[in-house]
């Protein structure tokens, strides 16, 4: 009876978030609200587990008398809302353990407490509902929740502006999937989603209701051009809510798109999977090189999401092409790649969060700039988030590694496909996706090398302290998943086969039957990998080198000041700064991707005035799409301000107009 | 996985004595670079006074690393043991994961070599890593593969005939391997003191037993893409799984052949040509990237090619 207690899970979250109004104020009440909310999460968590695993009456459905009074809300638990529904709870429950911790540290704590559980609350009703109208109302209260989260700290002006564009992009996205269940629902009105599945469409409806899915999931989740409020307001809330913001909620987008693409819109064709891929593609590309100039971690990490999402993308992409094309086994493996990567996403971007935040109530600081030299003064915070950096990076053996090369193994697939736009588009997605993995290499060198290495770039760098128990426990255990998903990759992939059996209508190989815990993609024939023993091997060379060397090698030490040449300084600002660490790539890539341009100003000998570089970033996106749009909105604001000051009679000219103009379009419509 | 270890101070020897008598000097012994890292050994290890744990971890993880890797190319036999364990791309990502450390432990000390190592480290990884993917993808696409063992057998099949990507593939694999291994024209080796250094500039802070270890797993790197070169374009005289042991002397004489023709060929590119500009480096890297993705194409785009 998992769905019960998910459902009661719901219910009592909802309940802490009223009751946190009373009590959220005292200490006690904020430990009392994450504790709980731990728990609940944790007990939602193992029941979607259990129900993913088959144990249990796994497929239940409930229906519930609230809601619009004919058609009530339904509930149904299958295999894609278990396994969303356990990424949800792991990463609820991971956060409410870090916040136990980083809470202590909230200003205006009535202004976060009520709305967390209310948060975790949505998000499990999206994943849980079965019919349109329950998914529409959960998706804006998740959204409408996170926007208070964001609005938290709301005395900053740049955080009013980012909930102020998260807003209308929110409710951007909510218009587009109300048309998306609307255009499925068709002219019966039908709501559930039985119903839907059941429906036939012809040609147009799947091509209007991928392109409304991209626009308000792809809002949601942050695919390129959409993602404008995401680096804005992932960063501007709480360090625990960012995670769960960045590490959960995105996933939520990509269980919607899912389930109306993969489920409920019938057979894709071809060319809406290349479209999905190259999306994808481009989504991961931009995401990662907008990631790589920024100096602000919590922003670095939150379009470091916008990459990863991307990645998720193509592995849709080419699951839908695969799935037109009736190849099941690719499809399933495509799609478990995306999951996977989902998955292992949430848990290694929740991890980075929490060290950001653990780095901002040390230091106060999220500008790279002013970090430096954390490894010494916070050194577990310093492993757990090198840890984290090493799975986001796709290094082996690590979890990160093992998602990104079943989707490179889908690509190697896809030769297979008839079709010639596909035979061009994938090859190029494929360099797209081993461009975007070496960039988040250095993204991370950069986040780790600046932040956590060298020496202090300020006093609040140098004043830093370790931080509390829960925060550490909370980054610890995200980091041991982060290396048991990589060493034991098999498990996770076998829970998914019923995602994909379902979906899809095919499966990976049993991975528990193949010795050894290795993975393969199709067949043993092909190729496989095994982290198990790739950890094994690297651990044991290590050791033995260690070994080897303190046994035969001298073994003094001596500490001196550092050699750099000859030249050493002991100022600080001359190590590298995190703009002049990604200056090459900037002067590389830069420049056709942001308009990046360097100013030298050099006064001559003699003068003393400093030498100033000036660097100047442009936003295209934001230039070319939104300003204009923002600009013609305002524009016809103005104009339409003068409706407001009419005489009566125009008022009335006016109402009698509209009348006379609806009757027409009722008239040319019959 | 002992004799990879063996053979690579050997072949960075044989290659800086072929360079040296390219320039008619005497050059140094063959054994020299054993010498060497025993010398370091024996030293003891000067530490500055920022570095952290992680300066003194790293060293180790980046030779385990690239020895798992070198361990897992096949050098004259193709059978080996874990070939399973992981494929070509899992190579590629443990040489990412040794690099990932060797720039994190350039910035660690805090100093402004280290940085500039670790900066240009990092910018020349971004061409040379989905360049090797892309050779990688070309490979696997003809062989049907991605395990090595697997696509070395297949390159020795009468099956695989002359083809375009291949060829593509090849210069690009070339390119890449000198790039990553930080010979002229991408960085100089020999150098120590010149700005345009990249290499050397991020293990600048090292000393004694650590610096051994960092010059030991650049060594196995060499070999790692000499074997990986001469395995999966000149796969001649790989010992099969199952053959018998009177073969196995004769396969480790070819191996060595090969060795030492790749090595003298590096030297003699080497001798031949100047180093370039840093931001020279993209539009070599670039080249080999394009290729790659072309011989992608190709296979994409026809079966024959």
């Amino acid at each position: 009876m998992p769905l019960p207690i998910i459902l009661s899970a719901v219910g009592f979250l909802l309940f802490l978030a009223g009751s946190a109004i009373l009590i959220g104020r005292s200490r006690l009440g904020m430990a009392i609200i994450y504790g709980f909310s731990f728990v609940t999460c944790l007990a939602a968590g193992t029941a979607a587990l259990l129900a993913l695993a088959g144990q249990g009456d796994g497929m239940a459905e409930i229906t519930l008398p609230v809601g619009l009074p004919w058609i009530g809300a339904h509930f149904r638990l299958d295999a894609l809302s278990a396994f969303f529904l356990l990424v949800i709870h792991l990463g609820g429950a991971l956060t409410s353990l870090y916040a136990l911790g980083y809470g202590r540290h909230e200003g205006e704590p009535l202004r976060v407490l009520p709305f967390y559980p209310a948060f975790l609350a949505g998000m499990t009703l999206v994943a849980a509902a079965a019919d349109a109208f329950t998914f529409l109302v959960s998706w804006e209260f998740m959204s409408l929740a996170s926007w208070a989260l964001v609005m938290a700290h709301h005395r900053a002006e740049e955080n009013r502006r980012a909930g102020l564009i998260y807003l209308i992009m929110a409710s951007f996205g909510t218009l587009c999937l109300l048309l998306a269940f609307g255009l499925l629902a068709g002219p019966d009105g039908l709501y559930v989603f039985d119903a839907m599945r059941a429906a036939h469409q012809g040609q147009t409806v799947p091509a209007l209701v991928l392109a409304l899915a991209l626009l308000g999931a792809g809002s949601k989740a942050g695919l390129v051009p959409l993602h404008v409020w995401l680096p804005l307001a992932h960063p501007a809330a709480p360090s625990h809510v960012s995670a769960l913001m960045s590490g959960v909620m995105t996933k939520v987008a990509v269980y919607g798109f899912i389930r109306i693409i993969f489920d409920l819109a019938g057979l894709p064709n071809w060319w809406s999977g290349g479209i999905v891929l190259t999306i994808g593609g481009a989504t991961a590309v931009f995401g990662v090189l907008s990631a790589l100039m920024q100096r602000d971690l919590k922003r670095l990490l939150a379009f470091s999401t916008v990459e990863n999402i991307g990645i998720v993308f193509i592995g849709l992409g080419l699951a839908m092409a695969f799935r037109a094309n009736g190849v099941a086994w690719g499809a399933a493996l495509a799609l478990t790649g995306a999951l996977l990567h989902a998955f292992n996403h949430s848990v290694f971007k929740s991890l980075l969060f929490f060290g950001a935040g653990a780095v901002l109530t040390a230091t106060g600081e999220r500008d790279l700039g002013k970090l430096g030299g954390l490894i010494r003064f916070m050194p577990v915070t310093a492993f757990a988030f090198l840890v984290g950096c090493t799975a986001i990076s796709a290094l082996p053996p690590l979890n990160g590694f093992v998602s990104e090369w079943i989707i490179l193994q889908a690509i190697l697939l896809s030769p297979e496909l008839p079709q010639w736009g596909l035979k061009l588009a994938i090859p190029a997605v494929g360099a797209l996706l081993a461009l975007a993995a070496a960039f988040a290499a250095v993204c991370f060198v950069k986040a780790f090398g600046i932040g956590f290495l060298g020496r202090p770039r300020s006093e609040a760098a140098k004043q830093a302290q370790e931080t509390d128990r829960f925060s550490l426990a909370a980054m610890l255990i995200c980091a041991l998943i982060c290396c048991l998903a990589g060493i034991l990759p098999g498990l996770l992939i076998d829970l998914l086969s019923a995602v994909t059996g379902a979906l899809v209508g095919g499966r990976m190989p049993v991975q528990a039957d193949i010795p050894w815990l290795s993975i393969v993609p199709i067949g043993a024939s092909r190729s496989s990998y095994n982290g198990l023993l790739v950890l094994v091997f690297i651990a044991i060379s290590a050791s033995l080198a260690a070994f080897a060397i303190h046994r035969l090698a001298s073994k003094a030490l001596r500490r001196a000041p550092p050699w750099d040449c000859g030249f050493p300084n002991s100022d600080p600002v001359t190590q590298y700064s995190a703009d002049g660490f990604i200056q090459p790539i900037r002067r590389i890539y830069g420049v056709s991707a942001f308009r990046a341009r360097e100013e030298v100003s050099m006064p001559p000998p003699g003068d003393s005035r400093p030498a100033i570089l000036r660097v100047e970033i442009h936003d295209r996106i934001w230039e070319s799409l939104y300003q204009p749009a923002i600009a013609a909105v305002s524009f016809l604001a103005d104009r339409l301000n003068r409706l407001q000051f009419l005489t009566i009679r125009r008022y009335l000219t006016l109402v009698f107009l509209a009348l006379v103009a609806l009757l027409m379009v009722l008239a040319l419509w019959q | 996985m002992l004799l990879v270890l063996l053979l690579a101070p050997l072949l960075t020897g044989f290659v800086r004595k072929v360079k040296a008598r390219l320039t008619r000097r005497r050059g140094p012994p063959l054994l020299q670079p054993y010498r060497d890292l025993a010398r370091l050994l024996k030293k003891e290890v000067v530490l500055a006074e920022d570095a952290s744990w992680l300066f003194r971890v790293a060293p180790y993880l980046i030779f385990a690393a690239t020895w798992v890797a070198a361990a897992l190319v096949p050098t004259f036999a193709s059978g080996l043991m874990f070939s399973w364990s992981a494929d070509l791309i899992a190579i590629t990502a443990l040489l990412g994961s040794a690099r990932f450390f060797l720039a994190l432990a350039g910035m660690d000390v805090g100093t402004a070599f280290g940085g500039i190592g670790s900066s240009r480290e990092v910018m020349i990884a971004t061409f040379a890593e989905p360049a090797m993917l892309m050779i990688v993808f070309t490979l696997a696409l003809i062989a049907g593969s991605t395990e090595l063992s697997g696509v070395a057998a297949f390159m020795q099949s009468p099956q695989v005939g002359l083809r375009v990507s291949l060829a593509l593939a090849l210069v690009a694999l070339v390119m890449v391997a000198i790039a990553e291994n930080g010979r002229i024209p991408v960085d100089n080796p020999a150098t120590h003191l010149e700005l345009t250094m990249v290499h050397e500039a991020m293990v600048l802070e090292y000393s004694g037993r650590h610096l051994a270890m960092i010059e030991l797993s650049a060594m196995l790197k060499l070999l790692l893409y000499i074997s990986l070169i001469a395995c999966l374009f000149a796969p001649w005289g790989l010992a099969a799984p199952g053959a018998e042991a009177a073969l196995y002397p004769a396969a480790l004489l070819i191996y060595a052949g090969k060795l030492g023709a790749g090595g003298a060929l590096l030297a003699l590119f080497e001798t031949s040509i100047a180093k370039m500009r840093v931001f020279r480096v993209p539009d070599f890297l670039g080249a080999a990237l394009m290729l790659g993705l072309l011989a992608v194409l190709l296979r994409f785009v026809s079966r024959g090619m």
